[in-house]
């Protein structure tokens, strides 16, 4: 081989090396191009994640935030229910420190006094202003005729009242019985005085002595409440021994003055 | 302290009402049995407030009310009449005499003191 055809071949082998040096480097720089791509795509993955991380994070704070919500609208809801709860029985626990008041200033009253006029007087009070009545008699039994009389009246007069034998009618029944009558309409308007709209017994133990009987009620007093069956009982008993000892120490304080001038009079030697 | 007059002829009544008016927070009730009595009462004593029957012996809570509106020294106490008197006429009547409030009987405790603090100086 002659000189000049080895230097063409080896320009040749440099040459085909020069091609493959230019396609590697071709190849390189695209490989680079796809590395940098999947860098790029990698840290906007990344960004993305930290940000539904984030969410996640405020997701879980807000249901816990919500649960929070939940048990505080729980508790304000039990505790306002609690309120009500006390303000009824506030208001349960003031009518009946009131219906107290009525009861204690009631019995007070009917034991204040051993004057049997004065009794009559308050029983009268108690039925007018505290019960509500406008038309009522006071009936006792006569031991002697076995039959009540009125002793006292408002609204009407001792006249009107009835005289009523024990087991007669309503009344009779009543003071037979020791049990209260009570109308089942309390609003009639015609008055008959064997028939009152109310009959209470006045007891000592089972040992009636006498009624009280309502005819009509003031007209502002649509029914009864709890505090006037109250009072009722309490006028059953406390009026009854009230009456009952008022009028013992009456006729004995009479009997005791009689007797005290019988005995002066004896005292006295008639002088001659 | 207010100085409460309540002017009821019922000795029940009375000690009723004064019970009640116990729960008027610093109050202090002067008792009178009719209306001579509580116009003596007011010549002698700073009342705030009457409270007032219409039915009493020697005189009436009515004419209490004309004498009281009529004197230049008391014409300004609030008056409640408190009576066994329920028709709408007597109301009527009674505050067109110079009653400031009307509450018939039975009374209800929490509504008299309700009254009655509402027309005591705050």
């Amino acid at each position: 081989m002659d000189k000049d055809t080895i230097i063409t071949s080896k320009a040749d082998e440099f040459l085909q090396m020069f091609k493959k040096g230019e396609e590697f480097t071709k190849e390189l720089l695209k490989e680079n191009e796809k590395l940098r791509f999947k860098i790029a795509q990698l840290s906007e993955t990344m960004a993305r994640t930290g940000d539904e991380a984030r969410i996640k994070i405020y997701e879980d704070r807000i249901a816990l935030l919500e649960e929070e919500v939940k048990s505080l609208r729980e508790r304000f809801m039990q505790v306002e229910q609690e309120n009500k709860d006390f303000a009824s029985k506030y208001v349960e626990v003031e009518e009946e420190n009131n219906n107290l008041a009525n009861l204690y200033v009631a019995s007070y009253q009917l034991h204040s006094t051993l004057d049997f006029s004065e009794v009559l007087r308050i029983v009268l009070e108690i039925v007018i202003n505290l019960i509500g009545a406008e038309k009522f008699a006071v009936l006792l039994i006569d031991d002697k005729t076995n039959e009540m009389v009125p002793v006292c009246t408002e609204g009407m007069t001792l006249s009107d009242a009835p005289k009523v034998r024990i087991g007669d009618g309503t009344i009779g029944s009543v003071a037979k019985e020791g049990e209260s009558y009570f109308a089942y309409d309390l609003s009639s308007e015609v008055f008959n005085p064997l028939e009152p709209i109310v009959c209470i017994p006045l007891k000592i133990k089972e040992h009636v002595i006498g009624v009280i009987t309502i005819y009509k009620l003031l007209v502002q007093k649509a029914g009864f409440s709890n505090v006037d069956y109250e009072l009722f009982n309490l006028l059953a008993g406390h009026a009854a021994t009230a009456i009952f000892s008022s009028r013992m120490y009456t006729q004995s304080e009479r009997k005791l003055t009689t007797i005290q001038s019988f005995l002066d009079l004896l005292k006295e030697k008639p002088k001659k | 302290m207010p100085n409460i007059l309540v002017v009821e002829d019922s000795p029940t009544m009375r000690q009723l009402i004064s019970f009640a008016i116990k729960r008027v927070p610093n109050s202090r009730v002067i008792e009178a049995t009719d209306g001579v009595d509580a116009l003596k009462k007011l010549s002698s004593e700073k009342v705030d407030l009457i409270l007032a029957d219409i039915n009493m012996p020697v005189m009436d809570g009515l004419k209490l009310v004309s004498l009281v509106r009529s004197n230049a020294s008391y014409k300004d106490i609030p008056i409640i009449i408190v009576t066994t008197e329920g028709a709408e006429e007597d109301k009527k009547r009674a505050l067109a005499i110079g009653a400031n409030a009307y509450l018939p009987k039975p009374i209800q405790t929490q509504e008299l003191i309700k009254l009655v603090n509402s027309y005591l100086p705050a």
